[in-house]
């Protein structure tokens, strides 16, 4: 068994316990802190796809932002020490029942799907590739989106401000 | 394409990822642990775009780059989404799913 | 030859006359409408008498045969090959008779109201309904085939009930008129399918084809039958109940009476005059084929007319209301027609019964008129109707009352009056073949001398009672009219019908019969002059005598019940049997399949309506589980 394989294994059996941990449990901070250890050990998953921008992203955005933005909005929502009721049993029910079910269905349809790779030479991801390819404004530049990215998140900073604004 | 590990078990790890965020999403009654859920969701996918460049595409980097607009899509969304759960909280002193029923007939 | 389509505006005048009157009628002053609408009146009543003089006197004899002119036929509705409705203008004795006697009497009727009407709210409304009344009957008569004397018929049902309705803000008057119009409605319905029976096996509607001496189009109707009696006798039964209806025998006549809730021009008009004979002249019109194809039917013709003359005059001796007591005297007289078309047959001498019917519709519709219009003037000056307020109206108004004495020697059958001889006609035929009714005639001769003698004494003798307004006579557009009427009444008598109406147009002598005339004038005698003894001075033993008749007296003065016993007819058998289940029927089957689709319809979306519950989590279910029903259709059916 190779270091990849280990590695590999502990990191998605970390994302699998945690996510489920994350749904199922009671308190709502305890939930929080699976979260960020999921998004950490998906982190750890793309580092080893050798995508260490996106790594550095996902640490720095996920893990650092938004779990951080999560559990400051609980503790402005809610009492953390409440433990919360059961949920409804259809409501329970209905939902597991539709992620089996759809999980089957999306395993079997994988396990029977052939994937060929390609076999063109790969490319070295580094961070002069990125970038090129980020601003480039030619064939597969991605000038377009990096400025709909940029408009878009302006917007979503002045519909934040505005809707939690106090006030009439 | 990394050594050992077949494209298989990368994406057997996002789908059950994906469907255990859409379990939360029905099955939960808060709603930042409902958010928690659609976070989960997204990162499932995220991972099932880079595992496609990888493995089948490695000439191209498409899916790096969806990947890192899908992160700052869900991080836009998070924050607009909390601004609206502060703004629910202020009318009904709880974060309820059922209060949000406006819509109803 | 005269060309005779000039005849077509005779009745087309009036019909104008009432388009205009009820347009504008509102715009132009009262006494204006008044005028139009007797001035166009004047026109048709002159066309009618340049008509008949034409007719009787010119060119309608051919061989001694008076003939059937059709002056004017177009085809108004074309249906079939053998199914058309036409309408025309038809000149025939009897025909030309009726134009005269409709446009005279509606000419003063509209010269009467002038003055009667004066002042009155919808004086313009009553002028355009009365010309309209005057076109719906000059437009029967006239009639070329049976579908359009049916229309007439209809059309004078519709203008009788508003006219009975015209003081439509009073509930006896607008109870009046649907209890007229229902009822002779409900015997037009008898008309109609009569009509439909005749024109099925005969296919045709004409007059023409229906009146020919030769029977062969009626061969069918022999044979086919129904319930034992044949086609042909049911046309005619059914025919003949049209007739009832309209000029009120029994069992119809039970709206005649309540229709003098109508101003008293229209009751002259309508109920006197012109509107009642109608059956009488249908029956007339349809004669040859009454007497040729089916003659049982003209016996109860002959019954049912002496039956209802007997039991009105009867009534009419215990009214007190005078306009009612004019009413039953209506129906007794046209008792009288009906009675002597029943007895009478065909061919010369034997049709008299015919000529007579036909003589004592043209005096009977002059001199009932004229009382009528008296009543009018009575009423007008003493402001009552009842016979019990009055008295002592000679000194007041002397023109009415000399009228009035013409009017009375007239119905009484006195000669030299024109009443004298159209009885004596009637009583001769009868005579001769059916003794039953000859008696019962002669009797009701009798009572008909007596109630309008005690009419006379009672109003225009008698006590002096206290009057709020001296009575004063009447102006001279209500007098004029009175006078021209009794002096019809006078010299109509003397008119030799026998030589223009007969039932084959072909003139005959008729002689005086004095073994008829010497006890019918005895008896109209003896009825004045027991009418004399009890009323002429105040006097209770008209009240001992009704008291002693006891039971006899009270079933009398109730008309015999028959309006009860309608009612019952109607409320307890076609209403409880009948209608009731249709009614439950249509409100719970018929307009509960309708609820019941609207129920079923809110109830389902009221549980359709749980699919928009607002619940996110429940719109998130039915998004994944359909996205993931979908996949699973695409692998599997759609490959």
């Amino acid at each position: 068994m190779e270091l990849n394989q280990i590695m590999f294994f502990l990191l998605a059996g970390l994302i699998l316990i945690f996510s489920l941990l994350t749904i199922t449990s009671r308190m709502i901070l305890r939930a929080a802190i699976y979260l960020l250890i999921v998004l950490v050990a998906t982190s750890g998953l793309y580092f080893m796809l050798n995508f260490e921008f996106i790594a550095a992203i996902q640490l720095t955005l996920y893990a650092g932002g938004i779990v951080v933005l999560i559990i400051f909005s609980i503790l402005l929502t809610s009492h953390i020490s409440h433990k919360f009721e059961q949920p409804a049993v259809a409501n329970a029910f209905a939902g597991i029942l539709t992620g089996i079910l759809g999980c089957g269905v999306a395993l079997w349809s994988i396990m029977k799907f052939p994937f060929t790779p390609t076999t063109q030479p790969a490319l070295e991801v580094n961070m002069k590739q990125i970038g090129m390819h980020l601003l480039n404004t030619g064939n597969y530049g991605y000038a377009l989106p990096f400025e709909v990215i940029s408009v878009l998140l302006l917007a979503a900073m002045i519909a934040a401000i505005v809707i939690a604004k106090k006030g009439n | 394409m990394i050594q050992g590990i077949p494209i298989q078990c990368f994406l057997i790890v996002s789908t059950i990822m994906f469907f255990i965020g859409i379990c939360g999403f029905i099955i939960r009654h808060n709603l930042i642990t409902i958010l928690m859920s659609v976070e989960l969701i997204l990162n499932s996918v995220n991972i099932n775009f880079l595992v496609f460049n990888k493995y089948l595409f490695p000439h191209q980097l498409q899916g790096h780059f969806f990947a890192m607009i899908v992160v700052a899509i869900a991080a836009s969304e998070a924050a607009v989404a909390i601004a609206l759960f502060i703004n629910m909280y202020r009318k009904f002193n709880n974060i309820e799913v059922e209060n949000i029923n406006e819509m109803k007939y | 030859m005269i060309d005779y389509t000039y005849t077509v505006w005779i009745p087309l005048i009036p019909l104008f006359m009432f388009l205009i009157l009820g347009l504008l009628g509102m715009k132009m002053k009262g006494s204006l409408a008044g005028i139009i609408g007797s001035s166009g009146l004047f026109i048709t009543t002159v066309l009618s008498y340049i008509t008949a003089y034409l007719y009787f006197f010119k060119t309608g004899e051919v061989d001694g045969t008076y003939q059937t002119i059709t002056a004017f036929n177009t085809e108004w509705l074309n249906f079939t090959d053998t199914l058309r409705i036409h309408m025309g203008v038809m000149l025939d004795p009897i025909s030309v008779m009726m134009l005269v006697v409709v446009s005279t009497v509606s000419l003063m009727i509209h010269i009467y109201s002038l003055g009667y009407m004066k002042g009155e709210k919808g004086f313009q409304r009553f002028y355009a309904f009365l010309s309209f009344f005057t076109f719906s009957m000059l437009g029967l008569v006239i009639a070329t085939n049976i579908f359009q004397m049916y229309i007439g018929f209809e059309l004078v049902g519709i203008s009788s009930y508003i006219l009975i309705g015209f003081y439509y803000e009073k509930p006896p008057a607008v109870a009046a008129s649907k209890k007229a119009f229902i009822v002779t409605r409900f015997a037009d319905l008898g008309f109609l399918i009569g009509i439909l029976i005749i024109s099925f096996y005969t296919k045709t509607f004409d007059f023409d084809k229906l009146i020919s001496s030769d029977g062969s189009i009626f061969s069918g109707m022999n044979t086919a039958s129904f319930m034992g009696v044949s086609a042909i006798t049911w046309a005619l039964l059914l025919i003949f109940m049209g007739c009832a209806g309209k000029s009120a025998m029994f069992p119809f006549h039970i709206w005649l009476p309540d229709a003098m809730e109508g101003p008293t021009p229209v009751s002259a008009l309508i109920h006197a005059a012109t509107m009642v004979v109608a059956g009488v002249y249908l029956v007339a019109r349809m004669f040859i084929v009454f007497h040729f194809q089916v003659p049982g039917a003209l016996i109860v013709v002959a019954y049912i007319g002496a039956f209802t003359s007997l039991i009105a005059a009867i009534v009419a001796c215990t009214q007190f209301d005078i306009k009612r007591i004019l009413a039953y005297s209506t129906l007794s007289q046209i008792g009288y027609m009906i009675l002597a078309l029943g007895v009478s047959g065909y061919g010369g001498e034997e049709g008299v019964g015919y000529m007579a019917s036909m003589f004592h519709l043209f005096t009977h519709a002059m001199f009932k008129a004229l009382l009528f219009l008296i009543a009018g003037s009575v009423i007008h000056a003493v402001h009552t109707n009842d016979l019990r307020e009055m008295g002592n109206l000679r000194k007041y108004m002397p023109v009415t009352f000399i009228t009035f004495v013409v009017a009375l020697l007239a119905i009484s059958g006195i000669p030299p009056f024109s009443g004298f001889w159209s009885k004596d006609e009637i009583l001769a035929a009868a005579l001769e073949h059916n003794k039953l009714i000859f008696y019962s005639s002669v009797f009701v001769a009798g009572l008909t001398a007596f109630y309008m003698s005690r009419l006379f004494f009672s109003v225009f003798f008698g006590k002096k009672p206290h009057y709020e307004h001296k009575p004063q006579e009447s102006p001279l557009t209500m007098t004029i009219p009175l006078m021209f009427l009794a002096a019809v009444s006078i010299f109509a008598g003397f008119i030799p019908f026998s030589r223009f109406v007969t039932t084959d147009g072909k003139a005959f002598e008729t002689t005086l019969n004095y073994m008829i005339a010497v006890p019918s004038v005895l008896i109209a005698l003896i009825g004045i002059g027991i009418a004399y003894f009890l009323y002429f001075k105040e006097s209770n033993v008209p009240d001992k005598i009704s008291s002693s008749l006891g039971i006899f007296y009270k079933t009398a003065l109730n008309k015999f019940y028959f309006d009860e016993m309608w009612l019952f007819v109607t409320k307890k058998i076609i209403f409880n049997l009948i209608s009731n289940p249709i009614a439950w029927f249509d409100r719970h089957i018929v307009d509960g399949a309708m609820n019941g689709v609207a129920w079923v319809i809110e109830k389902s979306s009221y549980k359709i309506k749980g699919l928009q519950s607002g619940q996110l989590q429940q719109y998130a279910f039915v998004f994944i589980s359909g996205s993931v029903i979908l996949v699973l259709c695409f692998i599997y059916w759609l490959n």
